[in-house]
């Protein structure tokens, strides 16, 4: 992950803290919006808000351990996600349904997660001021 | 109310686009106030002058630059989704070494801050794509 990008970021101090979620829901390499949606959490931990993120459906895929980008060409961004703790970005959600149905458990993945029901993140998700959905 | 717009998805591909255009209008129409429209992924290829749609059709990029001159909207385009995909503005051409710009009249590059930005600032910050 290039951080050049962040460098003309400027510190917001206006002082409101809303509660942000982004919820990744696609694999990571069949397009770009998991690597994307990574640089808005990591931009958006500059900001000092209440972060939550939730990997569901093939977002899931993110964090699966052992991911080889070689051959695809690819960057493998996979060791970033243990980068946010660093950010203060320490809310992250697994959907239980979304890890079962592909035969993974917390084992497999690069970080601790707290693995959450559907329902238990549809509950989360309404307690959100902003939810970003990539 | 205040909105911020987030726009995920390129013009002509997904109606994502059009449909974040009809909202904007809509919603300034009403009275509403937009904090801010951003563009983020594939939505940044909105903001290209270049595009040149059959006469027929709907011309997206300068509909957007019509409603910002009208209502001084801010439309803001990620720099770094739109470095991936070739959306640059003569300050960015020159930064990168490129030999053109394509950036549309009523936009600008800047960076995901602005997104965050809208979301803390906005009442409701509306996402359109997938």
């Amino acid at each position: 992950m290039s951080d050049e990008n962040f460098d003309e970021e400027e510190e917001y101090t206006g002082g409101v803290i809303k509660k942000f979620m982004y919820v990744n829901r696609r694999a990571p390499y069949g397009s770009v919006y998991a690597l994307e949606s990574l640089e808005v959490v990591l931009v958006g931990a500059a900001f000092d808000q209440d972060v939550s993120v939730v990997f569901a459906d093939d977002g899931v895929f993110q964090l699966k351990k052992g991911q080889d980008t070689s051959e695809v060409e690819m960057k493998n961004f996979s060791p970033t996600y243990r980068a946010l703790e660093m950010y203060d970005v320490e809310k992250l959600y697994v959907e239980k349904e979304s890890l079962e149905a592909r035969g993974l458990t917390e084992e497999d993945l690069v970080v601790p997660v707290e693995v959450m029901t559907n329902s238990e993140i549809g509950k989360l998700m309404e307690q959100q001021d902003v939810v970003l959905s990539f | 109310m205040k909105f911020g717009i987030l726009v995920n998805e390129g013009p002509y591909q997904h109606e994502a686009a059009d449909t974040a255009y009809h909202f904007t209008k809509a919603a300034l129409d009403k009275g509403h106030e937009i904090f801010r429209v951003f563009f983020y992924h594939d939505g940044v290829n909105n903001g290209t002058r270049l595009t040149s749609p059959p006469q027929d059709d709907r011309n997206i990029t300068t509909r957007w630059t019509a409603l910002a001159e009208e209502h001084d909207l801010d439309l803001v385009v990620c720099v770094a989704a739109a470095q991936r995909r070739g959306i640059v503005d003569a300050g960015e051409a020159k930064r990168n070494g490129k030999d053109a710009d394509n950036i549309a009249p009523g936009f600008r590059i800047s960076g995901l801050g602005q997104l965050i930005e809208a979301g803390i600032e906005a009442d409701r910050l509306m996402v359109f794509g997938d």
